[in-house]
């Protein structure tokens, strides 16, 4: 190996590193470290001049080793690899030093030597660093995506019209999502199914889109570019390529059950399409309801299905697909606010949440879109209460971001319907969107009464004659600065949005990280929303985090585009730093062969030694720290590299003389 | 030995995906911690080789630290638990050597745990610091010396 030539480079990012650093001092000290031909500082590496410099001096100095003391290797390391390269160098002859988020972010003092260290360890590191070549791969040009709410939708027509191909799975046996279960969408009143069906209908006839509705993701292997994915694909008990919709089935069927559309507050039949408007529209048997597969009686819908269509013998089926990318867009689930138990949800007669308040304002909703009262009566009086679980660190710290505006729109609507009074008890209203302050202003004008404070209870216990048969909110009135008493007929309650309840099944199925809040983790909070730690895999939506149908939108438009630009390409590179097996010391144990996740390792029986197949293989490193004769090497990561790291990292540490 | 100011330092064996990533985070939060421990990035926490850790001791680090995806989320499915077999063996050769178990620790830090991270850090350099430099050699002498000692020649054979 050639000697050397190491530049490094020290970056003063502005003041985030100079303010702890002595940034001086720390390229001094780093001109002096063995195989170091020139030390540099400047106050932004990864700009264009910094890259510039290091470029320049990689010509000048024939510099055969690069150092960027800076950010997280997370943050610019593909910026650096790109730019040595430009230069002529091999990429993973560069090597990061992170002095900022490890280092002068972090402390006060030693921040310094805490950097001299870091950058002595990246400088043993780097002079022993080998070329390495990235493969490239073909991708397959098609995408998966999961879940078909308002999010899904969107990024599978964006992609289907861009020609490439898409799998859109859904559970449940209808596109739409949560958006679908809305009444009216805020600020501009605009009625959600009204928008949303004409997208439903589209992806449901887009030659484009492969629509695999009841169904859900098994299993996903593979890697960027080339994921092998199987969905399961739950019995319908219902042909869909014989029956036409015509719904007699749902009409005739003698045995009902309660409608998880509508919240409960509704009845569905045992074979049922969710809502009138569902894409497909092929309704389903529930097993669970239907007489004839508890008892084998009944076939009511087999005998007046006109088409035939009823299909009871049909079987659960497991389809495979090859797909070169994934937008997962699961959505979210409503905090059931049942254990808040002062609130009186499920306790207390209507006391109801948002998503129910919304069926019941529907047309097709189980009450025609009647607001009315357990007993049929309309109700006088209605609160809405604010951050019910969310902003609350007994339940979830975060804002759910869409109560407020929803709650105001409620307001609206109960005024619509109704002639009651409206209260809404609030922490602080929160309306930063387009056209959201103006809504808060219109809603002010129109006589609703907004009391600032968390409520303490709901309770059906009156005081006085004014409370009888009421629901009494007890608050505090932060504004007034006392408590009060509000007696009204229906109080609605603005639980938190929350990760689905599986979510933590479906983040190992795709591996994804979650965020302390429970939501998909995104790769960069800002500059990569809707990438994830695992490449080719993409997070949109609510399943990211709680957010308003424009944000959803966006997003998944964001997700759409990221797929396309990996799919159109037509190939690519895959992960350089794999191991590799040294056929000369490998002594054919097997030992490796089970610890491999990807099964990425296989025995050679001629040879009898192991082989790794270089795509498979993710560089996780597992079986080179297993191999009992240390045949294994992990490019990127050797023992050598490593032990080189440790020693520049401690260099500094005298060691007392010792007789062995 | 144990001076007013003595600092330990501790290496820090952290993988790509969760530890390091949560230590970027709270550097990102600004979460001000002790500059005891030095981190060595690894793809994985299953890469950790035995080898590393003594390595880092034999350098003269004070104590080492392991931080891993939580059993479940690891990147690569299943690399940590690999760790976990592992790091008890360690543990075993520690004792061995004569190095106390408080000098090592495996911490289970995610992407979105910065703050743990930080507390992580503060907790393991409190514990290192109060025991003071390692100073195996003379633990594993004075290890041999009892030894010695009980076999009744420790006189003959020095």
């Amino acid at each position: 190996m050639e000697e050397p030539r190491i530049g490094v480079f020290v970056c003063h990012c502005g003041s985030n590193i100079a303010d702890t650093v002595d940034v001086d001092e720390v390229r001094e000290f780093a001109s002096g470290l063995p195989g170091v031909a020139s030390a540099l500082d400047y106050k932004f590496m990864c700009s264009e001049p910094g890259q510039l410099l290091i470029k320049e001096n990689i010509e000048k100095l024939h510099l055969n080793r690069v150092v960027v003391a800076s950010c997280s290797p997370r943050m610019h390391e593909i910026t650096f690899r790109k730019a040595v390269a430009e230069a002529g160098m091999n990429p993973y002859l560069f090597q990061m030093a992170n002095i900022r988020e490890h280092d002068s972010w972090v402390h006060k003092d030693g921040a310094t030597e805490k950097a001299k260290a870091l950058i002595h360890a990246a400088v043993e590191r780097a002079s022993v660093l080998e070329p390495l070549e990235r493969k490239e791969v073909p991708v397959t040009p098609t995408v998966l995506i999961v879940g078909a709410g308002i999010a899904g939708i969107q990024a599978a027509l964006n992609i289907a019209e861009s020609d490439h191909k898409v799998y859109l799975v859904e559970r449940e046996p209808s596109v739409g999502g949560r958006m679908i279960q809305l009444d009216k969408t805020f600020p501009t009143l605009d009625c959600s199914s009204c928008i949303l069906t004409p997208k439903m209908a589209s992806v449901g006839s887009h030659p484009n889109i492969e629509l695999m509705t009841y169904s859900e993701v098994e299993e996903v292997s593979g890697y960027i570019g080339n994921f092998k994915v199987k969905v399961r694909k739950k019995p319908r008990y219902v042909d869909s390529e014989l029956c036409n919709g015509c719904g007699l089935c749902m009409e005739k069927c003698p045995w009902k059950t309660d409608s998880e559309f509508d919240m409960g507050l509704g009845k569905r039949k045992a074979i049922y399409t969710p809502f009138p408007q569902a894409v497909p529209n092929v309704p389903v048997i529930d097993t669970e309801t239907c007489v004839y597969f508890k008892k084998g009686t009944c076939r009511a819908c087999e005998k007046l299905c006109p088409t035939g269509a009823i299909a009871f013998d049909q079987k659960e089926e497991i389809v495979e697909l090859e797909v070169g990318a994934i937008i997962v867009a699961t959505g979210y689930d409503l905090f059931d606010p049942s254990p808040i138990t002062q609130y009186g949800y499920k306790r207390l007669d209507n006391v109801i949440t948002s998503l129910e308040f919304e069926r019941m304002c529907s047309a097709t909703g189980p009450t025609g879109g009647e607001l009315v009262l357990k007993d049929g009566s309309t109700p006088q009086s209605v609160a809405i209460i604010h951050c019910v679980g969310s902003r609350d660190k007994n339940y979830y710290e975060y804002c759910s971001r869409v109560c407020c505006m929803y709650a105001l729109k409620y307001s609206h609507l109960i005024k619509e319907k109704t002639e009651a009074d409206v209260y809404q008890l609030y922490i602080d209203m929160r309306c930063y969107g387009k056209g959201f302050e103006e809504f808060y202003q219109r809603l002010s004008d129109e006589g609703v009464n907004f009391v600032r404070g968390k409520v303490a209870q709901v309770t059906d216990q009156a005081i006085n004659d004014e409370e009888k048969g009421k629901l009494v909110l007890v608050s505090e009135d932060t504004l007034l600065g006392r408590m009060v008493r509000i007696p009204v007929d229906m109080v609605i309650l603005c639980p938190a949005m929350v990760p689905r309840a599986d979510v933590e099944e479906v983040a190992r199925r795709f591996l994804i990280s979650r965020g302390a809040d429970g939501f998909f983790l995104e790769k960069h909070p800002k500059l990569e929303p809707v990438a994830t730690a695992s490449a080719g895999v993409f997070v949109v939506g609510c399943a990211q985090g709680p957010k308003d149908i424009p944000d959803t939108v966006a997003q998944a438009s964001a997700g759409a585009a990221e797929a396309l630009s990996l799919i159109d390409r037509g190939t690519v590179e895959v992960e350089a730093a794999t191991a590799v097996v040294n056929e000369e010391i490998c002594s054919g144990c097997k030992i490796c062969l089970n610890l491999c996740p990807y099964n990425a390792i296989a025995f050679d029986e001629e040879k009898k030694v192991a082989e790794i197949n270089d795509i498979l293989c993710k560089g996780c490193g597992v079986c080179v720290a297993a191999c009992p004769s240390a045949a294994i090497t992990g490019r990127h990561f050797t023992d050598k590299q490593i032990f080189a790291e440790i020693e520049g990292l401690l260099a500094d540490i005298k060691l007392p003389l010792v007789a062995v | 030995m144990v001076s007013g100011n003595y600092e330990p330092t501790i290496v820090g064996f952290l993988c790509n995906w969760c530890a390091y990533q949560g230590a970027d985070l709270a550097g990102t939060a600004r979460m001000e911690y002790p500059p005891n421990v030095r981190p060595v990035r690894v793809m994985c926490t299953g890469r950790i080789d035995p080898t590393f850790i003594l390595k880092a001791f034999a350098e003269g680090a004070d104590g080492v630290l392991v931080g891993g995806c939580h059993p479940g989320d690891c990147h690569y499915l299943e690399g940590n638990y690999k760790a976990i077999r592992r790091i008890t063996m360690v543990r075993r050769m520690l004792e061995q050597f004569g190095i106390e178990p408080e000098r090592f620790r495996l911490e289970w830090v995610s992407a979105s745990e910065g703050a743990k991270w930080a507390k992580v850090v503060k907790e393991m350099t409190e514990q290192v610091r109060a025991l003071g430099p390692l100073q195996w050699w003379e633990n594993v002498r004075e290890a041999q010396d009892a030894e010695s000692v009980a076999l009744g020649s420790a006189e003959g054979r020095r």
